[in-house]
C-alpha cells in the first residue's frame, strides 16, 4: 500500500520529537536556579527540618536520575505535578485554561482563513493592478505588527464600545440567556479580531503564491482556451489546486496559535493557555510551565504530523 | 546586430558580468516598495546609531509633566517619567536592532555552519543534522523561549542567546539545499580535482553562491529577531536595565498609558517595530524573488511552511 511506510515513518518521528521535548522539559527545569523548595520556603528562619520535609513531599531528596524516571512514568497517567501557585494539580489547571482559549483561538483563526484566502486570491487574480498592491501591502503591514501592540491598539480604537479584558462580565447575575450570549460574544471580538488580523497576513502571501502557482500551469490555459467563464477557471480549475498548500498551512499554523495566544491573552487578560503561562512566568511556578511548555510542544507535534499526512495524503505525486 | 557585421578587430563589448553583491542592489532598486523599505531602514539604523549625539534631551533626564502631550517641543509627548518619547524610540530603537542583529548574528553562525555542512558532506553528517534541524523546527520557540528566558533570568545577553539558538533552523535549510547544488556545479569539481580542501571549496567557491541567500535569509531574521524581543520584553522577561522597543511598550502599558489616554506613549513604539520589521520583509522578499520567483512556492515540501505566527514569523514563510 503506498504510503503505509510513510505513516509510520512520520509517526515514530512525531513520538520522538514529543520524547524529546519531554527530556528537555525536565533537564530545563532542573538548571533552574533556585529549587521548588526554596521558592516555598519564604517563610522567613525556615528550619533545615521543614526545608528537608518540604523536599520529601515534592520528591526532590531523591537523584536526578529517579526524578526522571518518575516523571515519565507519572506523565502518561496525565500526572504533570503540583502548581506551586495554587497548590492544584496542573493538569485540572491547563484543562480548564485550554477550554477558554479554545473559542477564542478558533474564531481568529476561522476569520484569518477566510479573509487570507478571499485576498489571496483577490491578489492573484488581479495580478499587477492596484488592487493586488493594495491588498498585498495591508496583509504585509498587519503581518509587521507586534501582537500585543496590535491588540492594544483596537483596545484604545474600541474602548467604551466593547469590553477590553476578561472572558465575561462577572457583574451579571443569572442573565438571561440571549444577555449571556451577547455578553460572550462582546467579550470575545476584540481577542478573536487581533488574532484574525495578526494570521491572515501570512494567510494572504501564501494562498496568493499557491494561486499564482496554478494560475500559471498549462491547464489553466487550455481551460481559458476553451472559453470557460473566469469564475469557472477561479473554482474549478486554479483554487482546487491551490487547496494543496494552503491546507497544509491551517494543519499547520493550528500547532502554533495556541502557542502564539500567550500576547493576546496577556493584553485581554483572557484566563487562557496563554494566560497561565504568563502568569506562571511572574510566579515562577515551574511546574506549571513545564506542563504547559508539554502540551503545547504535543500540540505543534501532533498538527505537524496531520500536516504531513494530509500533504501525503491530498498529493498523489508524493510517493515517499 | 548580428556578429558577422562586425569590422576585424572591433572591440566586442562584453555584458557586464554581475557581481554577486550586484545581485542584491538590483533586487532592491529594482522593486520600489523595497527601495522605500531600505531607505527606511537606512533612517531608522542611522538615527538609532547616532542617538547619543542627535536624541534631543536626555534618556533618563525629566523634561516636563508625566504623560505629558505632544507638543512643539516634545513632537511625541512624554512617557511616564516625563521623558521626552523622541528620545526615547531612538535609544530604543538602538537596543532593538543590536538585538537583531546580534540575535541574527547567533543563528546565521549556527544556522550557516549546520546548512553548509550538511550539504557539503552529504551522507550521514547530513542525515544526522538535517534530524537535529526537524528537532528544532517542530519544538515550539516562543514557549521555550519564554522558558529559558524565565529561566535565565533577563539580561540582553540572554535574549539575544534565547533568539539565536531558536532561529537558525530556516537558515540552515536554505543555505543546506543552495550549497548541495552548488557542490555539484563543474567549477567545484574541477577544484576539487585541483587538489583544493574542503575550507577553500566552502569558503572561496561555495560560500559566495549562497551569499545573495544568505544576506535575505539575515534581512527577514533581524525581522523575526526584534519581534521575538518586542513579545519576550512584553511578557516581562527583557532586561530591566536596557530600553528596548518592546520594553517602552510594556512600561506604558503597565503605567496604564491607554486609559490615561496617553496614545502617544505606546502608538509609536510599535508603529516603529512594525515599520522595521516590514522594511526589513520588503527587502528580504525582493531578494528571494530575484534569486528565485519559485523559492518560496516551495509546493513539494510541506514542511517549508513553517510558521511562526503571532510571535516570532519565520523567514520563509513571508
Amino acid at each position: 500500500m503506498r504510503g503505509a511506510n510513510y505513516v509510520i515513518k512520520r509517526l515514530v518521528f512525531a513520538v520522538l520529537t514529543v520524547f524529546i521535548a519531554v527530556t528537555i522539559n525536565f533537564a530545563l527545569f532542573r538548571l533552574a536556579p533556585g529549587s521548588a523548595v526554596t521558592n516555598l520556603a519564604r517563610v522567613p528562619h525556615a528550619t533545615p527540618e521543614i526545608r528537608l520535609a518540604l523536599k520529601r513531599q515534592f520528591g526532590l531528596d531523591k537523584s536526578k536520575w529517579q526524578q526522571y524516571v518518575i516523571y515519565l512514568q507519572q506523565l502518561p497517567r496525565g500526572n504533570l505535578g503540583i502548581s506551586f501557585a495554587n497548590s492544584q494539580p496542573v493538569s485540572s489547571n491547563l484543562r480548564t485554561a485550554l477550554i477558554n482559549t479554545l473559542p477564542m483561538v478558533l474564531l481568529g483563526t476561522i476569520f484569518a482563513i477566510v479573509l487570507g484566502t478571499l485576498t489571496g486570491v483577490l491578489a492573484a487574480w488581479r495580478r499587477g493592478t492596484a488592487a493586488e498592491s493594495a491588498t498585498v501591502t495591508t496583509a504585509l503591514g498587519f503581518y509587521s505588527m507586534p501582537t500585543h501592540w496590535l491588540g492594544l491598539m483596537l483596545v484604545i480604537l474600541f474602548a467604551g464600545v466593547l469590553p477590553t479584558g476578561g472572558m465575561s462580565n462577572e457583574f451579571l447575575i443569572n442573565p438571561p440567556f440571549w444577555a449571556h450570549v451577547k455578553d460572550l460574544a462582546e467579550h470575545i471580538a476584540l481577542p478573536s479580531l487581533t488574532l484574525g488580523l495578526v494570521l491572515y497576513g501570512e494567510y494572504t502571501l501564501i494562498v496568493r503564491s499557491a494561486m499564482l502557482e496554478t494560475l500559471g500551469e498549462d491547464y489553466v490555459l487550455t481551460a481559458r482556451a476553451k472559453g470557460l467563464k473566469p469564475w469557472a477557471i477561479l473554482r474549478r480549475h486554479a483554487l482546487r489546486n491551490a487547496m494543496l498548500p494552503i491546507a497544509t498551512l491551517v494543519a499547520l499554523s493550528l500547532g502554533y496559535i495556541v502557542a502564539g495566544a500567550i500576547l493576546i491573552e496577556t493584553v485581554f487578560s483572557w484566563p487562557g493557555i496563554g494566560r497561565a503561562v504568563y502568569d506562571a512566568v511572574l510566579q515562577r511556578d515551574y511546574p506549571m510551565l513545564q506542563g504547559a511548555f508539554l502540551l503545547l510542544t504535543i500540540s505543534v507535534v501532533f498538527f505537524n504530523l496531520v500536516a504531513d499526512l494530509l500533504y501525503f495524503k491530498l498529493d498523489p505525486r508524493i510517493t515517499e | 546586430m548580428s556578429v558577422a557585421l562586425r569590422e576585424p578587430g572591433a572591440v566586442i563589448e562584453q555584458e557586464p558580468i554581475r557581481s554577486r553583491r550586484g545581485i542584491v542592489w538590483q533586487a532592491i532598486r529594482r522593486r520600489p516598495s523595497a527601495t522605500v523599505g531600505a531607505l527606511v531602514l537606512l533612517v531608522i539604523v542611522l538615527a538609532a546609531v547616532f542617538a547619543p549625539v542627535l536624541a534631543p534631551y536626555g534618556l533618563h533626564e525629566q523634561v516636563g509633566p508625566v504623560f505629558g502631550p505632544p507638543s512643539w517641543q516634545h513632537p511625541l509627548g512624554l512617557d511616564d517619567g516625563g521623558i521626552d518619547m523622541v528620545t526615547l524610540l531612538m535609544w530604543g530603537a538602538r537596543i532593538s536592532l543590536i538585538v537583531g542583529f546580534a540575535a541574527t548574528l547567533v543563528s546565521m553562525v549556527i544556522g550557516g555552519f549546520v546548512g553548509v555542512a550538511a550539504g557539503y558532506f552529504g551522507g550521514k553528517v547530513d542525515t544526522i543534522l538535517m534530524r537535529i534541524t526537524d528537532y528544532f523546527l517542530v519544538i515550539p520557540d516562543v514557549p521555550l523561549m519564554i522558558v529559558v528566558a524565565a529561566i535565565w533570568g533577563p539580561s540582553l545577553f540572554h535574549i539575544v542567546i534565547v533568539i539565536g539558538i531558536l532561529l537558525w533552523t530556516s537558515t540552515a535549510r536554505v543555505i543546506r539545499a543552495q550549497v548541495k547544488s552548488v557542490r555539484e556545479r563543474v567549477y567545484v569539481k574541477r577544484a576539487r580535482a585541483l587538489g583544493a580542501g574542503h575550507m577553500r571549496i566552502v569558503f572561496r567557491h561555495v560560500l559566495p553562491q549562497v551569499a545573495p541567500l544568505l544576506i535575505a535569509n539575515t534581512v527577514l531574521t533581524i525581522a523575526v529577531a526584534i519581534f521575538d524581543e518586542t513579545a519576550l520584553s512584553f511578557l516581562g522577561l527583557g532586561d530591566p536595565s536596557r530600553i528596548s522597543l518592546g520594553k517602552v511598550i510594556e512600561n506604558a502599558f503597565e503605567r496604564a498609558a491607554i486609559s490615561t489616554g496617553a496614545w502617544w506613549a505606546i502608538v509609536p513604539p510599535g508603529a516603529l517595530v512594525a515599520v522595521i520589521i516590514l522594511s526589513c520583509s520588503l527587502i528580504g522578499g525582493a531578494i528571494e524573488d530575484a534569486l528565485n520567483p519559485r523559492l518560496r512556492v516551495a509546493h513539494l515540501s510541506a514542511r517549508s511552511f513553517r510558521l511562526r505566527p503571532l510571535v516570532g514569523r519565520s523567514p520563509e514563510s513571508v
